[in-house]
C-alpha cells in the first residue's frame, strides 16, 4: 500500500510473523511501561526492544527513517520537562528567566522522553511491519471481528491515498474559480473549511459507490465467508507473544527489584 | 443457464416525484447478449442496478418484478456487474486477493479459490503476478481487474454499466477485449450499457431502447433497429453508427498570440521521472489548440501549467501582452468587456500566471477541469456564476447582467436556482464553462471537456467551444478524443511521455 511502506522486507522474519502476535507483544511492553513513570521500566524495555530488533530482520537505519517524528517528538516532550519543570531541586546548572535546568529536572525531564519513547516503539515496529490486509484478515480469522468491519475498514483505507491527491486538485480548481485567501487568516480558515467540505461530500459518494460494488459482489450476502489466505498462529507466534510479555515482567521485575518502582497509581 | 425476467418493473429513489425506470418488461434468455440504450435519465443504471439487486427496499419504491431464474435476485443469487469507475470498485490492496474477494463472500472453498482466481485472471488477459499491488495499475488493467472480480464466481449473466467510460482510448480496447474473452463460449448472457455504439456492436446481438416515458421503445437485431430507428436515438444521444460527428469545420484565423511556454518541464512530487519536458507551444486568440496524448503523457499536467494553477518546474510560461493589457480590445460575451477590460492590466501583469492572485488569474486565464463537480463553490446555478465578477469587484448591476447574459446563452435560465451537483452531466459541463466565462478571460484551458459524454452533450460542448474561439478567445484543449480534435481543432500537438512528438501543425 501506497502509504505504508513496509519498514522490513516481505521475507524477513518479522514480516512472516502473525500481526496479533507483534500487536500484542508490543501492547505488552507499552503497557508496562505505561504502568510506571521511574526512568528504569522504560530504559530495560528499550534495551531489550532494540537488542530484539535484529532477529527480527529489521534495520536500525530503516526503523529510523520510517520513526523518526516519534523520536524528534520524545526529544522534544523531555527538553520541555527539563526546561519548564517545577521542581528544580538539585544541583542547579542553569537559571536564565523562567528556563532553568537543575539534576532534578534534568532526571525529571529524561525519564519521560525515555517513557514517551519506550511506549511508542514497541507499537511504531509493530505496525510499521504489519500489512494491513494481513491485519484484516487475522482480526477475522482470530479475533472473530465482523468481516463487515474490518473488509470495509481495509476497504476504505484503500481510497485513502485519492483524498490526498483530491485535496490537491480541490485547491487548484478553487484558484482556477479565482477564490484564495491571501494572508487573511480568516479568510484562509473559511477557505480551508469549504475545500474540506467539498472533499467530505466527494468521499463520502466514493465510499457508497464502493460500497455497492461490494455488495454486488456478495460482501452483504450473510453467507459465511471462507478465507483465501490463513493466517495461522504458529509457534514463532507463540515465541515472540511469550517474549514481549517476558520483557514487560523483566522490565518491572528490574525495576521493583532496584527499588527504583513508581507506579503510576497510588 | 440463467433466464432474466423483468415484468412491469418501476422504480423511484425515496424522496423523488419522478420514476427512474417506469414499465420495463425485458426477458433476456441464456447466452443472449443486449445492448440496453436510452436518453441520458431514461433509467439505463437503475435498471442494471435493479437487476443486480442493489436497490435495497428502503431507498425508494417499486413496482412489478425481476427474477432471475424464477428468483429475485439478492445475496450470491445475483449476477456479477461491472461499474465505470475503476477506483471504486476495487476492495484490496493485491490484484489477486481482490479477485478472491467475491469468492470467499460466497463461501467458496480455499483449495478451490486460488485457482480460479488465476483462470480468471487469464481469461481477462491480466499480465501481472497475482501479488501486484493494485495501486500500481493503469485505468485499463484496474478495470480489467476489476472485471476478473466480477466474474471469479461464474456469474452467467454479466451486466456492464458503461465499462469503458472512464477510460483513454487504449485502457478501453484492453477493456473491450477482456470482456470478448468473458463472453467467447457464448455461454454467458450480458446487458451493456455504453453510449458509443460503434465499439459496442462487435459485442451484441441484440439491442433494447429503453423509452424517456417508460417502457421499451425499441427491440430487436443491432441492423434493423439502427436502419428504422437511427435518426431517432441519434437524437437522444445515442452514437448510432454513421451518424458520428461532422468532421469538418471553417478554419479560424490567428489572432495575436496569448500564451506561451517556453521549454516547460514540471516533476511531481515523490516521483523521479517529469511528468513534462521541455514543451515549447504557443496558444494564440481565435483558436483552438488541441493537445492529444494518452493518460499519463503529462497532458493534464501540461493544462495546469497553462491555466497558471502550477509553478514550473523547468522553463517558464509567458502572458503576452494581448492576455494581460486592458487596452486590448477581445469580443468576450456582450456586456462583460469592461469586466474583462479592468480584470487584464494592473500590476501583476508582469509576473508570470502562476504568481498572480486567483481573481486576477480567473479574469485572464479560465480553467475548465475534468470533473465538473471539483470546481462547484456556490449551493445555486446563479451564485456560481456571479463568483467570478463578485471577486473582481464589479457593480451590483453588472455583475447581474453577466449571470442573466451567461444564463441565457449556455441554457441554464431554467435552472439558475438549482444546486449544480443536481444538475445532469451535459448541464454540469456547460456550467463549468459559464463559471470559468462570467470573469471573462481571454483564454480558456480545457481538460477533456468531453470526457464520457453522450452524443447529445458531447454536440453541444462542440458547439459551445467552437463559438466561443469565433467570437475571439484562445481556446488550450487537453484531450485523448480524436472526434473533438476533427471537429474543432485548429492546430494539433501530441504528447508521449511528457514530450510533445508532433510540431504543431494547421489542421
Amino acid at each position: 500500500m501506497r502509504i505504508a511502506p513496509a519498514a522490513a522486507p516481505p521475507d524477513a522474519p518479522v514480516s512472516r510473523l502473525n500481526p496479533l502476535a507483534k500487536l500484542g507483544a508490543a501492547l505488552a511492553v507499552s503497557l508496562a511501561v505505561l504502568a510506571s513513570i521511574d526512568p528504569v521500566t522504560p530504559t530495560v524495555a528499550l534495551v531489550g526492544v532494540l537488542v530484539a530488533l535484529p532477529f527480527g530482520g529489521l534495520r536500525y537505519r530503516r526503523l529510523l527513517r520510517r520513526g523518526w517524528p516519534v523520536l524528534v517528538g520524545a526529544v522534544l516532550v523531555g527538553c520541555a520537562n527539563m526546561l519548564f519543570a517545577a521542581d528544580q531541586g538539585g544541583t542547579s546548572y542553569l537559571h536564565l528567566g523562567p528556563l532553568q535546568l537543575s539534576s532534578v529536572s534534568l532526571a525529571g525531564g529524561g525519564a519521560l522522553g525515555l517513557r514517551v519513547l519506550a511506549i511508542a516503539l514497541p507499537g511504531v515496529v509493530a505496525f510499521a511491519t504489519i500489512d494491513p490486509t494481513d491485519l484484516a484478515d487475522c482480526l477475522v480469522q482470530q479475533l472473530r471481528v465482523p468481516a463487515r468491519f474490518a473488509i470495509g475498514a481495509l476497504a476504505a483505507y484503500r481510497l485513502l491515498p485519492l483524498l490526498a491527491d483530491e485535496w490537491e486538485l480541490l485547491g487548484l480548481a478553487r484558484r482556477a474559480r479565482g477564490i484564495d485567501a491571501g494572508a487573511n487568516p480568516l479568510a484562509r480558515f473559511r477557505l480551508f473549511a469549504a475545500t474540506l467540505f467539498a472533499l467530505l461530500v466527494g468521499a463520502v459518494r466514493r465510499g457508497g459507490r464502493l460500497a455497492t460494488a461490494m455488495d454486488a459482489r456478495g460482501f452483504d450476502a450473510g453467507t459465511p465467508r471462507t478465507f483465501a489466505r490463513r493466517h495461522p498462529f504458529t509457534g514463532a507466534d507463540r515465541l515472540v507473544l511469550a517474549l514481549g510479555v517476558l520483557l514487560a515482567a523483566v522490565a518491572l521485575a528490574v525495576s521493583i527489584g532496584t527499588g527504583t518502582f513508581v507506579p503510576l497509581v497510588g | 443457464m440463467t433466464t432474466l425476467a423483468v415484468r412491469g418493473f418501476s422504480w423511484r429513489h425515496a424522496g423523488r416525484s419522478a420514476w427512474a425506470v417506469r414499465d420495463v418488461d425485458l426477458h433476456v434468455e441464456p447466452g443472449e447478449r443486449v445492448l440496453l440504450l436510452g436518453a441520458s435519465g431514461a433509467g439505463k443504471s437503475t435498471l442494471l442496478a435493479g437487476i443486480a439487486g442493489l436497490l435495497p427496499t428502503d431507498t425508494g419504491e417499486s413496482a412489478g418484478e425481476i427474477l432471475l431464474d424464477g428468483r429475485p435476485p439478492g445475496g450470491t443469487h445475483r449476477p456479477g456487474i461491472l461499474f465505470q469507475d475503476p477506483e471504486t470498485q476495487l476492495v484490496m490492496a493485491r490484484s489477486g486477493d481482490d479477485v478472491a474477494f467475491g469468492l470467499e463472500c460466497r463461501g467458496v472453498p480455499p483449495a478451490a479459490i486460488w485457482p480460479r482466481v488465476d483462470e480468471t485472471l487469464r481469461t481477462v488477459g491480466f499480465g501481472y503476478p497475482r501479488d501486484r499491488a493494485t495501486d500500481a495499475l493503469s485505468g485499463g488493467e484496474k478495470q480489467r481487474l476489476a472485471l476478473a472480480g466480477v466474474l471469479a464466481p461464474d456469474p452467467e449473466l454479466l451486466l456492464l454499466d458503461e465499462p469503458t467510460a472512464n477510460l483513454d482510448p487504449a485502457g478501453a480496447e484492453l477493456v473491450r477485449a477482456a470482456i470478448a474473452g468473458a463472453l467467447a463460449d457464448r455461454r454467458r448472457s450480458m446487458i451493456l450499457v455504453e453510449h458509443r455504439v460503434a465499439e459496442a456492436l462487435p459485442l451484441v446481438d441484440r439491442v433494447v431502447v429503453l423509452a424517456a416515458g417508460g417502457g421499451i421503445a425499441v427491440d430487436g437485431p443491432p441492423a434493423k433497429v439502427f436502419a428504422e430507428h437511427g435518426e431517432t436515438l441519434a437524437a437522444q444521444g445515442v452514437w448510432v453508427p454513421g451518424s458520428g460527428p461532422a468532421g469538418t469545420h471553417p478554419s479560424r484565423t490567428a489572432g495575436p498570440t496569448l500564451l506561451r511556454a517556453e521549454r516547460l518541464g514540471y516533476t511531481h512530487r515523490d516521483r523521479s521521472t517529469p511528468a513534462l519536458s521541455d514543451v515549447d507551444l504557443s496558444v494564440p486568440a481565435g483558436q483552438v489548440l488541441a493537445v492529444l496524448g494518452h493518460n499519463g503523457s503529462g497532458k493534464s499536467t501540461l493544462a495546469l501549467l497553462l491555466g497558471g494553477l502550477l509553478a514550473p518546474g523547468t522553463g517558464r510560461v509567458v502572458a503576452e501582452p494581448a492576455l494581460t493589457d486592458r487596452s486590448t480590445a477581445s469580443r468576450p460575451i456582450a456586456g462583460t468587456d469592461r469586466a474583462a477590460a479592468s480584470a487584464r492590466g494592473g500590476r501583476s501583469a508582469a509576473r508570470p500566471p502562476h504568481r498572480w492572485r486567483a481573481a486576477a488569474l480567473a479574469g485572464r486565464i479560465g480553467s475548465v477541469f475534468q470533473n465538473p463537480e471539483h470546481q462547484f463553490v456556490a449551493a445555486r446555478v446563479r451564485d456560481e456564476l456571479a463568483l467570478g465578477p463578485r471577486r473582481l469587484h464589479r457593480p451590483a448591476a453588472e455583475i447581474a447582467a453577466t449571470v442573466d447574459e451567461l444564463l441565457d446563452r449556455l441554457r441554464l435560465s431554467r435552472l439558475a436556482d438549482a444546486n449544480p451537483y443536481s444538475l445532469s452531466g451535459g448541464e454540469q459541463r456547460r456550467l463549468s464553462v459559464a463559471t470559468a466565462l462570467s470573469a471573462a478571460p481571454r483564454l480558456l484551458v480545457l481538460d477533456e471537456p468531453t470526457f464520457g459524454q453522450d452524443l447529445r452533450t458531447w454536440r453541444e460542448t462542440v458547439a459551445l467551444l467552437g463559438e466561443l474561439a469565433d467570437d475571439g478567445r484562445g481556446l488550450a484543449v487537453v484531450t485523448h478524443d480524436t472526434d473533438l480534435v476533427d471537429a474543432l481543432a485548429d492546430r494539433t500537438v501530441t504528447l508521449a511521455g511528457g514530450r510533445l512528438t508532433a510540431p504543431a501543425e494547421v489542421a
